[in-house]
């Protein structure tokens, strides 16, 4: 009898070590982080967070509500490049205990909403200098009309612009990034606004002299816009396929069937090669000096893009095609 | 043949430690005859004023005597955006750039062009507020260049411009003012329309919106030189804005 007690009773310790070793195993299995997060600038400790389950890095909005996810920038490193929202803590390299360091980016403001209020601005302006809304040129001018048809063509030309503009927006672009921060609403409406309004002025001023080769130039000058528009919007629209939709994922854009997108093959930034070729078509159809200006602000303004586009698309990719350039075939 | 390439490799090292330090010993020469010339031709101006006003009595037509000397020691300063541009002077390109740009719009826009202010008070309190301001900084580059910085300079460099830089101002937009109702009767440096290029552009204006664009501005370079003052004189440590 007392061997079976003793049996029993082994059992049982067998028992229990058996629960205790399933217990640990479970305990195992889900490795708890210890998170630390420091401002970047005055290293202060902002927050302690303990047993954070290895998931996303968008932590702090459970301490500081105020500073809401697209205003954080979370780094490993104070002066390194901010961790993207789908990082994971368990990929990180970081031991158990994690160190972050935190940014505040600022206000931020949706692309959408910057793009819409940037590309509204021009379209309503430039038809208010169209008609000759009061107060603009002498009183005798309110509300009349310009006598040259190429006034009429360039109304139409730029209003296409800007609402093929929007529609893009709305339909056509996948953005890389929410937001960005709310000061560049003010400066990009400056620039679209300002620019519009000056370009405007004068094309539909009482006083406007149509270009010097008459009907040639201008039927030229549409011809270079329409082609252009159309080759700007093919490459977005290949740009957009290249993107399954919300994702944020990155390929080399390669030519399509569409002819238009067949300059992929000399150039990296096409979409910004064609609105060159739009804006100088508009300036060769209003021969008007603003406009040029206009034009080449934003052409050197693209080619910084261009550039900078051109640049982290042959870090990205090895075998990225060695003949593109970034915005003007072979030159620049 | 291992041995061979390290050799080779030190040795392409060391020609491209010498050619930096040619390098850097041509730009220290430049600069430092660069300083040394500015400090004499703004020593000069103020000779030359001074010299003018205690022989004739009045400052009228001072402006005229040192015109010359004035406008090419000026624009010769255009050369300071290119020494930050290549990188021999550690400043940005942008303030230097605005410095610069105003002097000259100063000289060649608005004192050369319009004769009739050249008389002004105005224009007298800014050429010696430049003068004394321009003395002292190329003085003190001058004698940092050489390593022999004497404490006076460096306090007058980081300390009177407290006073000069808004007198300056005040002088250069009274003047500007002044200048206003001669540019509307005589139209220049205007253009109306019609023309073939469908642009115009009217100077009256364009002066108006310049000194506006003072109120942005010069609080800009006024801060950033105090900021400058407290680094230097205080060693405070500033944290500086993003972006």
């Amino acid at each position: 009898r007392l061997k079976k007690e003793r049996e029993r009773e082994t059992d049982r310790e067998r028992q229990r070590e058996g629960r205790n070793m399933d217990t640990l195993a479970l305990e195992k299995a889900v490795v708890f982080f210890e998170v630390e997060i420091l401002d970047a600038k005055t290293k202060d400790k902002l927050c302690f967070l303990d047993k954070v389950r290895p998931t996303s890095t968008k932590l702090c909005a459970a301490c500081y509500p105020q500073w809401y996810p697209a205003r954080q920038s979370i780094r490993l490193d104070p002066k390194g490049k901010s961790l993207k929202d789908e990082d994971v803590l368990q990929h990180l390299p970081v031991g158990t205990t994690a160190t972050f360091y935190f940014r505040d980016l600022g206000a931020q403001i949706s692309w959408v909403t910057v793009f819409l209020t940037e590309y509204a601005g021009p379209l309503l302006i430039y038809l208010m200098f169209y008609f000759r809304v009061p107060f603009i040129y002498p009183p005798k001018y309110d509300f009349t009309t310009s006598k040259h048809w190429v006034v009429h063509l360039a109304c139409m030309c730029h209003s296409f612009h800007y609402v093929k503009r929007l529609l893009e927006t709305l339909f056509v672009h996948r953005f890389s990034h929410g937001t960005m921060p709310l000061r560049n609403i003010f400066k990009n409406c400056t620039y679209y606004w300002g620019f519009a309004a000056w370009m405007a002025y004068y094309i539909n001023h009482p006083l406007y002299t149509p270009p010097t080769y008459g009907e040639q130039q201008v039927k030229m000058a549409l011809i270079i816009f329409l082609f252009c528009q159309i080759g700007n919007f093919s490459i977005h629209i290949a740009l957009r396929n290249l993107r399954p939709p919300g994702s944020k994922t990155r390929k080399i854009p390669y030519p399509t069937k569409n002819p238009f997108t067949w300059i992929f093959l000399l150039v990296s930034c096409p979409n910004y090669t064609y609105e060159l070729g739009s804006w100088l078509g508009f300036t060769l159809m209003t021969q008007c000096l603003p406009v040029a200006f206009f034009t080449l602000v934003g052409f050197i303004q693209m080619t910084v893009w261009a550039k900078a586009k051109h640049r982290s698309y042959l870090k990205e990719f090895r075998d990225y095609p060695p003949l593109r350039s970034p915005i003007l075939p072979f030159v620049l | 043949m291992a041995s061979g390439e390290e050799d080779g490799a030190v040795e392409e090292k060391e020609t491209n430690n010498k050619k930096k330090r040619t390098k850097s010993a041509i730009a220290t020469a430049w600069l430092t005859f660069y300083n040394i010339a500015m400090t004499a031709g703004w020593l000069v101006l103020a000779l030359a004023m001074a010299r003018y006003y205690l022989q004739k009595g009045t400052h009228k037509g001072v402006y005229r005597s040192i015109a010359r000397t004035l406008k090419f020691f000026q624009t010769f300063a255009v050369l300071e955006v290119g020494h930050c541009a290549i990188g021999i002077v550690r400043t940005s390109v942008i303030v230097t750039g605005v410095q610069v740009c105003s002097r000259i719009f100063m000289v060649w826009f608005i004192t050369n062009s319009i004769r009739q202010v050249q008389n002004q008070e105005s224009v007298i309190l800014f050429l010696v507020v430049w003068t004394v301001t321009e003395i002292t900084r190329y003085s003190f580059y001058t004698f940092k260049l050489l390593n022999h910085l004497p404490y006076f300079i460096k306090w007058a460099r980081y300390n009177l411009f407290i006073v000069m830089y808004p007198l300056g101002v005040i002088g250069e937009l009274m003047t500007i003012y002044a200048a206003l109702p001669y540019v509307r009767r005589s139209g220049m440096y205007s253009l109306r329309l019609p023309n073939k290029y469908n642009v115009s552009f009217d100077y009256y204006y364009f002066l108006i919106i310049v000194m506006l664009s003072y109120i942005p501005l010069f609080p800009q370079l006024y801060f950033h030189m105090l900021r400058q003052r407290r680094r230097v004189l205080h060693g405070e440590v500033i944290v500086e804005k993003d972006e």
